[in-house]
Formats: structure tokens, sequence, C-alpha cells
């Protein structure tokens, strides 16, 4: 496909981003290392593939785009990345993200911003945020990232790429850093949707070192649809909100339009608990959170930042208060309070109960004939840097409309749908749990019709 | 009670860890062996390194259940594993992999005997699966902790007891009970030394007739069987002091130090009082079929109370020896073999509990004759061709690996008993002219001389002489 150099030239060019954490003359030497050992019969025979930084390879150091993990190199790869070589695919470097995938906007990362693509000024989501603008420039076809609320989608959105987040259990979690490991799972970024889908279907399928990966095989891709006759897509009026963006709506209505246009019957469908599916999300993923970077801790890997410690405690305090940035340390606080002896019932585990009522509210619209829901990805375009970092709360409503996918363990895809201003609007595609087939026939048919760089 | 403080009763609840015998740790494929060089059997599962995922080992949950069977509890269908989280240098996710609000295992039952009230029946309260810790060094070093972490990720199970125990005897007789049926189902070597068993005490005092329990503490760090009786006792006889003293019981943990023998409060710094448990997101719930339990329990050995009450009936064995025999599933199979390779029951039972049992003691617990062999030498002894004492030297020779079968060897040692009447005719009449006081004191109703002769008889044969023959020629002679 293409040669080792060509792709680390094209990375090259698009340094300006500050997108990719892997030093240019390291990754050039690596591209040319790799595409000589590279299998010529795999199906992805010399695709260039960026991984986010919080997936573990030998090749380069893991980061998480964190100052605790600054030139950690890792003993062992995650299985995704043995799946992707095994292809013939290229690792083409590690992207910037938002620090242990904690955010909404790769602000978030002890390596600096992400610049979006069209705009410097704005960002390009998070918090894969560094493999969504690589894809955007053009800079390669495909990269993975972690989706844990949204952390795919919301930046493919926000960069007018594809984003696909599988099924939980679709995609081995081995050699993924934990964030929120019941949310967790590994996404995909691409041109097309067959570019994500191409590089889906390699990473995709049972794996004995992750016990909450499923036993099946990878997944098989689908043919492009004629049209979409005989597909039931259910529009649920939560995620349409009075409030919405209008120009996030006007495009909204358009692929609904062409939806229909295509012969998908459309209804409107209610998930009645949505509303509570952010304070959940916020509970939930920061417990496991506060849990899963126990671990980083300056005993036995990573920097120490105390030169003399005179004990264990004083060794913790320091190494984790320097180590850790602002926005992880908030996630460890909550997390670590909201599992703490009296509080655990009136919070974890309220929330647990409240996770059930949304994974039931989608399978009551599934179980009443709906095949997929339609929803924006977001509720608006691309925001300016800086807008939403002094209040957290309104950074966690971008994830409003992607959360639920992860609450609920379903697949999920949001592709370009329309631009306003010129900043690409994303729709999404909910999709049942392990059927990626229909999800991604349904992206097809959207894909072909939909003006993606067009005002709606 | 005991030799217990008078006035008071001892309330006693045991949290006993006891290490699985597996060959891998528990969510890893790393040797679980111990001994190994610090940090040789470590990888990035239980090393904790970032990306790193769990997977359970199957054998391990086997034994475990095996365990949970053999102790009478409840298996359940589905259990949850849980995160523990603290912070400690040995422990390198900053969690331990536990089970907590669904254990795998609850409401079994364990009868030992209890050195003050015959018969008792603890509680399991539960059963739970988790996996150790690593080990910290504090002395390998000078001012500095070494840590290592082939320990870390060694599957375990936890068996939690009520408050059944009044005093450390008793506790000392259940955690003698619970070892041996362990042992007996072999999934664990439960050595206290190698750190394959370990003991939690929750100890509290209280006036006999009161219903509710006192503050209790707990008390850790009991190293080995020698100490629990030691450490409980003095920890129970500390709250007492306190209690007669006017002063209140602090509910806290007591660390036992065995070489002052006393306890010690932990620094509360040292204490995580709160280990912020929740479902372990990385496995998804433990769901055991019924074919699966079913297939543990019927893997389950005969257990020790059952052999035991077994041998009384089929052996017509009394209850101690039965005990005696039963004490190791070892020497039960042992027993059995002589028996079932021709000897007397009661016979048998006499030359294990005495002979096979003193010589393992003295040679590593090994049961060095073959139970052919035993079962030969008893059939010489009741054949009348061996003495009893003879009979011991050749259990000693064939013990030693010298010479093959006991006949041979007796042969070689010149101690087949001679039961010709006129050899014996021979040395009884050296014996009687060389001890004519005796002779006349005999004549003259002294009749327990006998035995006296009877010995000179064997001794002058070189313990070749048929007891029984001798003793019948010196009655005719001394007529």
């Amino acid at each position: 496909m293409s040669d080792a150099k060509a792709v680390a030239d094209r990375l090259g060019k698009v340094k300006r981003l500050n997108a990719l954490l892997t030093p240019a003359t390291e990754l050039r030497k690596s591209l040319v290392a790799q595409a000589a050992a590279a299998r010529a019969t795999g199906v992805l025979y010399g695709m260039p593939v960026a991984l986010k930084d919080n997936i573990c390879t030998l090749e380069f150091t893991t980061t998480c785009g964190s100052k605790i993990l600054e030139g950690y190199r890792s003993p062992f790869e995650a299985t995704v990345v043995t799946k992707l070589k095994a292809a013939g695919a290229l690792i083409a470097g590690k992207t910037n993200c938002d620090e242990f995938a904690m955010g909404s906007s790769t602000e978030h990362s002890a390596y600096g911003r992400v610049m979006h693509p069209l705009d410097k000024a704005r960002v390009p989501g998070g918090s894969s945020g560094g493999s969504a603008a690589l894809v955007a420039a053009g800079a390669v076809p495909a990269a993975l990232g972690s989706d844990t609320g949204g952390s795919v989608r919301q930046p493919a959105s926000f960069c007018g790429v594809v984003g696909i987040k599988p099924t939980y259990g679709r995609v081995s979690r081995y050699g993924l850093v934990a964030f929120g490991s019941s949310l967790d799972q590994i996404g995909v970024f691409g041109r097309s949707v067959h570019d994500a889908a191409r590089v889906l279907s390699v990473i995709s399928g049972r794996d004995p070192r992750d016990a909450t990966c499923e036993d099946r095989d990878p997944l098989r891709l689908p043919t492009v649809p004629e049209s979409l006759q005989g597909f039931v897509i259910g529009l649920p009026r939560e995620y349409f909100p009075s409030d919405l963006d209008p120009a996030v709506r006007r495009a909204c209505d358009r692929a609904v339009r062409l939806m229909k246009e295509q012969g998908a019957a459309v209804r409107e469908v209610s998930l009645p608990h949505t509303s509570y599916a952010v304070p959940t999300y916020y509970v939930l993923a920061p417990a496991e959170a506060s849990s899963n970077l126990a671990r980083y801790d300056g005993v036995r890997y990573g920097p120490r930042f105390d030169g003399a410690p005179v004990d264990i405690r004083a060794l913790y305090r320091a190494t984790r208060g320097a180590g850790f940035g602002p926005e992880v340390r908030r996630r460890i606080l909550v997390g670590t309070y909201v599992l703490s002896a009296g509080y655990y019932d009136a919070y974890y585990r309220r929330a647990q109960q409240t996770r059930a009522l949304i994974v039931q509210d989608f399978r009551n619209a599934f179980d009443r004939g709906v095949d997929l829901l339609f929803t924006p990805t977001t509720p608006s375009p691309a925001f300016k840097a800086g807008e939403k970092l002094a209040d957290p709360v309104s950074m966690y409503l971008s994830d409003i409309f992607t959360v639920t996918a992860n609450l609920a363990g379903l697949p999920a895809l949001s592709l370009p749908i329309g631009r306003v201003k010129g900043l690409p609007i994303g729709g999404q595609l909910i999709g049942q749990a392990f059927l990626e087939d229909e999800l991604l026939e349904a992206a097809y048919a959207l894909e072909r019709v939909v003006p993606a760089t067009e005002e709606p | 009670m005991g030799g217990g403080p008078v006035g008071w009763e001892t309330v006693i609840g045991l949290e006993t860890h006891v290490q699985l015998r597996t060959a891998s740790k528990m969510f890893c494929g790393c040797s679980a062996a111990f001994g190994a060089a610090p940090n040789t059997h470590v990888c990035p599962v239980c090393l904790g390194l970032p990306g790193a995922l769990p997977v359970p080992n199957g054998g391990a949950l086997k034994l475990a259940v095996r365990a949970a069977l053999a102790l009478g509890c409840t298996v359940h269908a589905k259990s949850v594993f849980a995160r523990k989280n603290y912070f400690y240098p040995d422990l390198p996710k900053g969690y331990q992999i536990s089970q907590y609000e669904q254990p795998l295992a609850t409401n079994g039952s364990l009868s030992f005997l209890s050195p003050e009230r015959g018969l008792v029946t603890a509680t399991i309260v539960r059963l739970h699966v988790e996996e150790d810790a690593g080990k910290s060094l504090h002395d390998r070093f000078p001012k500095a902790t070494a840590v290592d972490l082939n320990r870390a990720g060694v599957p375990l199970i936890e068996i939690v007891t009520g408050p059944d125990f009044r005093s450390p005897q008793e506790a000392r007789a259940y955690l003698q009970t619970l070892k041996q049926v362990l042992e007996y189902i072999g999934i664990s070597d439960c050595d206290m030394e190698k750190g394959s068993l370990r003991v939690d005490a929750n100890v509290s005092v209280r006036r006999p007739g009161d219903g509710a329990l006192g503050t209790k503490t707990e008390v850790k760090n009991i190293n080995s069987f020698a100490y629990v009786e030691k450490a409980l006792g003095v920890e129970r006889d500390r709250q007492v002091a306190l209690l007669e003293g006017g002063s209140a019981v602090a509910q806290q943990t007591m660390l036992y130090d065995s070489k002052d023998n006393a306890v010690r409060a932990q620094r509360s710094k040292e204490e995580s009082h709160d280990y912020r448990y929740f479902p372990e997101p990385d496995l998804p719930p433990l769901v055991l079929t019924d074919e699966f339990v079913a297939e543990q329990q019927a893997l389950l050995p005969e257990l020790p109370a059952a052999k035991r009450e077994r041998f009384v009936a089929q052996y017509a064995l009394s209850r101690e020896h039965a005990a005696v025999l039963t004490a190791s599933r070892a020497v039960a199979d042992y027993y059995e073999s002589v028996v079932h390779a021709g000897a007397e029951p009661r016979a048998a039972a006499n030359w294990v509990m005495t002979e096979v049992l003193a010589d393992a003691n003295d040679h590593q617990e090994q049961l060095r004759v073959s139970p052919a062999a035993l079962s030969q030498l008893i059939a010489l002894v009741k054949g009348g061709t061996l003495s009893n004492q003879a009979a011991k030297r050749v259990f000693v020779e064939v013990a030693g690996g010298r010479g093959g079968d006991p006949r041979t060897v007796a042969e070689a040692l010149g101690v087949i008993q001679v039961a010709d009447s006129s050899v014996m005719a021979g040395w009884v009449t050296e014996v009687l002219g060389a001890h004519a006081t005796e002779v006349t004191r005999y004549k003259k109703g002294e009749t327990k001389l006998m035995a006296f002769f009877v010995g000179q008889v064997m001794r002058k044969s070189n313990g070749k002489a048929d007891p029984k023959l001798a003793q019948r020629v010196l009655e005719e002679k001394l007529s």
C-alpha cells in the first residue's frame, strides 16, 4: 500500500497538531523495520494504524498522556497490536490523549493539548483526540482509540471521521491500560466506514487473556446493502432535547430523511432513564478508575517524585500528587469517595441499580422491533480550547449522548452527517449487542448518501 | 474452664487463610511454588503492570469447591470476585482480588473434639477464594524494605468461623481438625511455617450468661500452631485485666510477638480502615454448574470423621485407636493396606500405632516398611515363628532396608523361634540349674517367678525360644 517512508512523511506533516507522541526519527526507523517484517498476505498489509497511547506496545513508550508513566515501556504488547501486526498493518506511532483517557477535549494531557485539524483554536474532542485528529488530517487511514464514555465517537464527531465503539467483550482489553474496566472498549477511527470496519474485524474476537472478552470468532465484514429496506430505526426522544444545537438538529433531520428515502422505517422511541446516564457514569467510571490507578505509586515503575522518601506514605503522596494531573486527581477523589464505607450504598450501589435501568431501556426498545437507534453523537460541534476547562460538569455533559452505549455495553458508531460553519457534525447509530454487522450495514447505507461536508 | 480466668467466658472466632495446592497462580500462569529466588515467578499479570488482566485458574476453583464441600458448605452457583483496595508495596495492583458480598460458599460446619466440652460443632460462616499478596522483607537490607512478588497472586481460600470457640485450646483443636480435613482432601499442604496456613482470630470476653458479645479485637501474626494457644491466651488475659481494672477493651488489631509472648496494638497507620470493596470488573461473575460441583463432590475422599467411625465398626477398634490411625490419610491408608494384605485388624492396629508411627516419627514421616512386609511379620508372630521381641528387631532391620522380606531377615538374624521341645528342654535345664535359689522359692509357692524363668530361657536362646512352649516345659520340670 504505502511505503514506510511515505507514511512517516505524512505523519511528519501534521506535527503542528501535537497529535503524535512518538518522536519522528524513532517512528521513521520503526516503520521501516516493521514494513520489512510485515506479512505480505495479511488483510491489512502495509496499512498504517496509529494507536492511542494507552494501548501497550513493545516498539514505543506507553504513557497514557500522563507524567506518572513518562518513559514507560511495556514488556508486553496488547492483543490488538499482535492482531494488527499479524494482519500486516504497521503500527504508526502512539497518539496523544487525555491523561488515562479522562476527558472530552484532549486538553488534559501531560504532553500538551491536541489541535483540531480544521481550526487550531478548537479541540478535537477526547479523550482519543490524537487518533481522531491524525485520521481527519489524512495522516493515517485508521487509528485505534479507547471508548469508556464516548472517547472514540465524540472526537470522531468533532473531527469529521468515522468512529466505532464495539460491543463490550467484542475486542480484547488485554494491554489496554484500564480506566473504567466495565466500560472500556478499544474502538477504531477510519476515514470511511469501510476502513474502520476492516480494522475492527482484525482486532475483534476471543482472547484467553481477557476474561471479559467473549468467546466469539472475529467480526465478519458485511457487504454494502442495496437499501435500508427492512431496517427499523428508532429515534430516542430524550436524545433530541429542545436546547439541542439547531445545526445538529438539522443535520440529524436530514440524515433521518435520507435513511427513510432508502427504505428504512423510522419511529420515535423513549429511553426514559437517559437523564441519569451522565451522573451514573460519573460515579461508576471514577470508582473503577480510583482502583485501577492505585498501582501508579512509584514503587515498581514510572518516575518517583520524591528523592529520599522518609516513609512509604510520603512516597505515595509525592509521586501521585505530582504524577497525576488535576482531572485524574479529581476522578480518583470522587471514585474513592463513592466507594467509601457509609457512601457506597448512596452512590456506587445506586449507580449500579441505575445502570441496570438504562440497560433495560435499550432492551425494551429493541424488544419492540427497533433494530438500531439513531441520535446526534454530541450536543454541539467542536468547542474552543479552554472553553470548558474551568467547568468540569459542562465538559462531562459533552458525553451525554455517548455514555449510554458504554453503560449498556452496546456497539455504537459515529459518522459525519454534515457541517456547520466548516465544523463537522456526527450522527450516532447504536446497535444491539454483538450485532455490529447490522450497525455497519446501516452506516454504509447512510454514508453513501449523506453530504457529509455540506451544511444541512 | 480450661485454666482460663475465673468468672469470664472467652469467645473466639477464626479466619483461616489456606494456600491451595496448585502448580500456577490464581490469575496467571506463573509458578506458585514456594522458595524460589525473589521475583522470579512473576509476569505482567501478577506484577500488576498497566494493561494486564486476570484470568481465573480453573484448577484452583476445583480445590476451593472441594474444600467447601468437605466443610459441608453450600456452594453457590454464582459468586462474585471483588476488589479489596489498600496501598502497600507488596500489593502490586493496589488491590487484592477477593470475594466479598457474594462468596463462593457459605453455611458449613466442622465438628472437633474440644478438650473441655467434648464434641463441638463450629459454624463455617463463609469460604471464599482470593489471591495472596507479595512479601515485604524488612530485615534484608539496612534502612530499606525489599519486596518479593513470587507469592503475589498465589491462590488462597479464606475460611471464616462463627464466634464458636470458648478457649484458646478449643481454637487450636478446631485448627488441627481443619488442617486434618484439608490435608485429607489434598487441597493444601497446610504448612504454617511456609505460610500456607495462616490464622487471624477475633477475641472477646464476657461474663458467663451474658447474651451479648464483648468488644472484640483481631489478633494477627500467629505464625505457628504452637503460638495459637499462647497468643489467644495472652490476648484473653489482657482483656480480662482491662475489664477487671475498670477499663474498656478497644476494638483494634493486635499483633502477636512470639519472642516476648506478648501482643501489641497495630499502629493506626498500619491499619486500613476502609477497603472500599466493589465487584471486580475485570472478571465476570463466577458461575458453577451443578455438574461441576457434583464432579468435585465425587472426587472427595472419605473424610476423617467418617473414616474413624468406619474403623471402629469395621475393625472393632476403640475410638481412641481409630482416631490415632485416621489422624492422617497416609497412615489410615497404610493401616488398611496392612489389613487387606491379611493381617488381623487389631494386631495390625497395635503394630501401626507403635512401631510404624515411631519409625515414621524418626524418619520424616516416611512409612518405610511396606504393608505387605508388615502383614507378613504379623503372620510370623501369630504362627509362632517369631516372638514379639524378635519381630520388633526384624521390623527395624526391614525398615532400614537391610536384607529383604521379614522371613529372610529373621533367618539371617537367627531369631526364628525354636519349637523343638528337646532343644527347649536343654535350655530349661540349663536355666534351672543356674538359678537354684529361685527354683526353691518357686516351689515354696512364689509362682510369679515363672515370668523370670521364661525371660531367662528367652535370653539363653537369643530370643529364638517360643515363650509359650518355654513356659509349658518349665511347668513340667518344676512340678
